[in-house]
């Protein structure tokens, strides 16, 4: 079975986020001043074989530890794990 | 001193470092594959160098430190073998864990490529023994992920035990925010773990061994591995392999 896990990863909040803190000025700019404290990260979709979807959490997890994001300065978050269903052949 | 040059994909100032220790020491340098998984015996410094390995992809160095090379070099450096980690070569000691710590993207948010000043404060080590405490090399940098960041505690055990050995300043030695190109905790530019035989740096020393290229004073980073070298032997376990 396979699984279609999603992560984020993000700088974690006590370090500064340069990216984050120059769109805001420009989201500020542009006539959002009701935004604040925007943080950027990144999005990691992945199609994980488990036999569970604990267990394709467990696997991004450690991928997530492993290589995915540094904890020296970033922190990570699966967000999604969804079952992943082969389209019949032929259909839209 | 029998010099290894690691090459992985992406790798572009190989032969900046290759020509480097030819130049200026006149030292046996060889280029070494980033697949293989023994580094040849009788190998002394290991020089990881500057450039884009795997594209930058995901993080800076965060993927050439799985390279089946780099744990040849993790067993080489834990023996006593001597490394130097270039920029690029710098990301990829921290994202090995042979050196704390881990960067960010310039706090200008820009690639920088410039000469600056750094102090070298430290002179009992392999790499700055030719320098004098406190002296000023002029040094180009080219980066855009060289924003050092280490938290507060480890920035004190860094400081505690002597392994700042580079800082960025101005011209005449102060360090100051103003001569900070990056953002870097400390105005750090290079750093040596606890047994001081593996140095990080972010400015390019091998880019600075010529008149002709705008400077020689990165000459004496490779004239003091030279002299280490010629008093110095290392570990029989760094230098023989299993």
């Amino acid at each position: 079975m396979q699984f279609r896990v999603a992560a984020t990863v993000t700088l974690r909040r006590s370090i500064a986020d340069v990216q984050g803190t120059t769109v805001e000025q420009a989201l500020h700019a542009i006539g959002f001043p009701m935004i604040e404290q925007v943080r950027i990260g990144k999005y990691i979709e992945m199609l994980v074989a488990a036999p569970s979807a604990q267990e394709a959490q467990a696997y991004a997890e450690r991928a997530c530890q492993q290589l995915l994001a540094n904890p020296v300065i970033e922190d990570y978050r699966i967000v999604s794990v969804e079952p992943h269903m082969e389209r019949p052949v032929g259909a839209e | 001193m029998r010099v290894g040059i690691v090459i992985f994909p992406g790798s572009n100032c190989d032969w900046d470092a290759y020509w480097a220790v030819r130049s200026t020491v006149g030292d046996v340098a060889e280029f070494l594959w980033h697949q293989e998984e023994h580094l040849p015996v009788g190998v002394e410094c290991v020089i990881l160098p500057g450039g884009f390995s795997y594209g930058d992809y995901l993080r800076s160095g965060a993927i050439a430190r799985f390279s089946p090379i780099m744990r040849a070099v993790v067993r080489f450096a834990h023996a006593g073998g001597v490394v130097l980690g270039i920029c690029n070569g710098f990301q990829i000691l921290c994202e090995a864990g042979l050196l704390p710590g881990a960067f960010l993207r310039n706090r200008t948010l820009r690639f920088v490529c410039r000469s600056v000043y750094v102090r070298v404060e430290r002179s009992d080590t392999p790499f700055t023994n030719a320098l004098a405490s406190g002296s000023v090399l002029r040094l180009p940098i080219a980066h855009g992920e060289g924003n050092y960041y280490i938290d507060p505690r480890g920035l004190r055990e860094l400081e505690d035990h002597g392994q700042i050995l580079f800082r960025y300043c101005s011209a005449d030695g102060a360090v100051t925010d103003d001569a900070n190109p990056n953002g870097s905790v400390g105005n750090i530019a290079g750093i040596v773990n606890r047994e001081g035989n593996v140095l990080g740096m972010m400015p390019h020393p091998e880019r600075a061994c010529e008149a002709l290229l705008g400077g020689t004073d990165g000459a004496m980073i490779f004239r003091s591995l030279q002299r280490f070298f010629a008093t110095t032997q290392l570990p029989a376990e760094a230098v023989s392999r299993e």
